[in-house]
């Protein structure tokens, strides 16, 4: 009973992590009905700009309140060059321009801090609790997600900006008319999304050192909680984050070897998509042709 | 080898000039010559550079099958590498444990890739555009790991296997006869995929590819046609995973990486990803791109490949042979001064 309620919890612990994650794909999906597929290697590479902080003697927190906001910016100016000029484009041009850009910036992050692993120091204590239950570390993970899903949740909801991206992601058209500036916002995603995956990085990257592929499992376990919380629904990007963190954990302790546990993702992300495609608070898109 | 451009360009011609005919049989005539120059190329070469140019036809083999599914049916696939490995593990056990000749093993992989292709494919027919390049994204991601768990794959190390030797009493070695091996299975599948796309089956895939909802309204079973689609895909991509088995001697689960799948959409997109000889051009790309790109740096290929993507999509997003067409056209506009004005 101990082990299954530890392994919830660090599942948890995890589960916050990829729920960041998802939480900016939602972003992003919700703004531009695109899938971005460099996400991770996006948030991957805010990391390594938070480590060069770090190691040039930057306080931890003010340098992650750095990296969110050269992030963001960063967000914003690839949403500019790279993704305006697809944005209405096939399908298929935007998954070749975001897999591109996963390219780009797992290249990119290669060339420029090398492949070797780095330790990436956390800015919370490892110390058991409750029992030994869960760690400290974990407790602050999850207690900074919460607080960001909080602070994302007043601005959509308080905020005249927030309201702004609401209106333009769901009718553009009509906020056009409204006076509103579309791109701006669209822009404004881009970055919150960036900012949000930096975040994500730099809570994953103590527990499995940096390197430029450190992303890889993190986002498709991102993308599994995404649908399964439903890709248009950040509470369920959250709560699917966690169900995902979860679920592995005990799978993984319990039922099969964890060399298989990127599969479970795929089988998982199948079974989703064909029993309950918009997920489970999602809402069903309805085209008129 | 411009075997596929060809076979979609009489139609064009036919529609558009008084002279197709003739320009049909000079067609011809230059496709027989480029066979039998590429037959005749590697007696002067090295075997190193028969090797690689039979691994180009390879990968042809395998975008020619992406480009079927992508290009033709407008279902994206980022897990081709996914099937291009089902092809090639089953040529190797069947060689490995079953002592099965190598040509005797194309059948059954073809096989595999078409059964393969169907399962994913009926699941693939609910998933819209960028779902379904989640899915099979997932599915590129899992494929190393998959083929690591099972023991009769040969876990982490692969299976060795040992080199075909060429039929005695023909004079020729081994590279080169693979290397005719595979060329006479490339000019096998060029044929049949421009048969495909050039009739019923073809037109359906294009019409649910460019309106769904009128290409069932015209009577199109698009389910069916769409599953087809995959099948067919992922069958050239498993024989072409079969010959590469059956060419480097060794299948290993790291061979099969999402790098492996990217590189076919980089190939497509390169090439054109709606044309049968774009597949070609994509194939040179995949085999000399990353290995120059090597000689830069380890982060170079991966570089070299987003950058391609970026810029043939927003540049030259018919690809290479895809812009072909439309530049003749231009140039005959811009030759034939009576007739454009």
């Amino acid at each position: 009973m101990h082990l299954f309620l530890q392994q919830v919890c660090s599942g948890l612990a995890s589960g916050a992590i990829y729920a960041s994650l998802a939480l900016a794909l939602v972003m992003i999906y919700r703004a531009t009905d695109l899938i971005n597929f460099a996400q991770g290697e996006m948030a991957m590479f805010s990391t390594y700009i938070a480590w060069m902080l770090v190691n040039a003697a930057v306080p931890f927190w003010a340098a992650f309140v750095l990296t969110l906001i050269v992030s963001f910016i960063g967000g914003m100016v690839i949403e500019r060059i790279v993704i305006r000029p697809v944005e209405n484009a096939p399908v298929l041009a935007a998954v070749v321009v975001t897999i591109g850009l996963l390219l780009i910036f797992n290249a990119l992050a290669g060339w420029l801090f090398t492949y070797t692993l780095q330790e990436f120091p956390s800015p919370f204590p490892d110390r058991p609790l409750l029992g030994a239950l869960l760690t400290t570390r974990d407790l602050g993970v999850i207690a900074v997600t919460l607080v960001m899903l909080a602070l994302l949740f007043v601005f959509f909801r308080f905020t005249a900006t927030g309201l702004a991206m609401r209106a333009a992601a769901q009718n553009p058209a009509s906020a056009r008319l409204c006076g509103i500036r579309v791109g701006r916002m669209l822009a404004i995603g881009w970055g919150l999304a960036a900012a949000i995956g930096a975040t994500a990085g730099i809570m994953v990257a103590p527990i499995l050192f940096l390197d430029p592929n450190m992303m890889g499992g993190v986002l498709l376990y991102a993308f599994t909680g995404a649908l399964l919380g439903g890709i248009t629904s950040p509470v369920g990007a959250v709560v699917g984050g966690l169900i995902v963190g979860v679920t592995e954990n005990l799978v993984g302790t319990y039922l099969i070897a964890s060399q298989l546990k990127l599969t479970i993702a795929l089988v998982l992300i199948i079974v989703v998509l064909v029993f309950r495609p918009n997920g489970l608070f999602g809402t069903a898109m309805v085209r008129r042709v | 080898m411009n075997d596929g451009t060809a076979a979609t360009a009489p139609e064009k011609l036919a529609a558009g000039g008084r002279a197709a005919p003739r320009i049909g049989a000079w067609r011809r005539f230059a496709v027989a010559a480029l066979i039998v120059l590429a037959a005749a190329l590697p007696f002067g070469l090295s075997n190193y550079q028969v090797f690689e140019l039979t691994q180009v036809m390879i990968y042809a083999i395998a975008v020619l099958g992406l480009n079927i599914l992508t290009g033709y049916n407008g279902q994206i696939s980022l897990g081709h590498g996914g099937f291009f490995a089902a092809g090639a593990y089953t040529a190797a056990v069947l060689m490995h444990r079953y002592g099965v000749p190598y040509w005797a093993t194309l059948p059954p992989a073809a096989l595999v890739g078409f059964a393969l292709g169907l399962l994913f494919g009926l699941p693939a027919l609910r998933f819209e555009g960028p779902y379904l390049a989640l899915v099979t994204l997932a599915m590129a991601v899992a494929t190393p790991q998959t083929l690591k768990y099972f023991s009769w794959t040969g876990g982490n190390q692969g299976l060795n296997l040992a080199k075909p030797s060429p039929p005695p009493g023909l004079g020729i070695d081994r590279d080169r006869w693979l290397y005719l091996f595979v060329f006479v299975v490339l000019l096998v599948a060029i044929r049949i995929a421009a048969n495909l796309l050039n009739g019923r089956t073809g037109r359906a895939w294009m019409a649910i590819r460019d309106h769904p909802i009128a290409a069932a309204a015209m009577g199109i079973d698009t389910a069916r046609y769409k599953t087809l689609a995959f099948g067919t895909s992922t069958l050239f991509t498993a024989v072409a995973g079969a010959l590469s088995a059956i060419v480097v001697g060794f299948v290993a689960p790291e061979s099969f990486s999402l790098f492996l799948s990217v590189s076919f959409l980089v190939g497509s997109a390169v090439g054109g990803i709606a044309t049968i000889g774009g597949a070609i051009v994509g194939g040179f790309f995949i085999e000399f791109v990353p290995n120059f790109a090597n000689d830069i740096s380890d982060a170079a290929p991966w570089a070299i490949y987003g950058l391609a993507m970026l810029l043939f999509m927003y540049a030259m997003p018919r690809g290479v042979v895809g812009s072909l067409g439309p530049l003749a056209a231009w140039l005959r506009a811009r030759l034939r001064p009576g007739r454009s004005r």
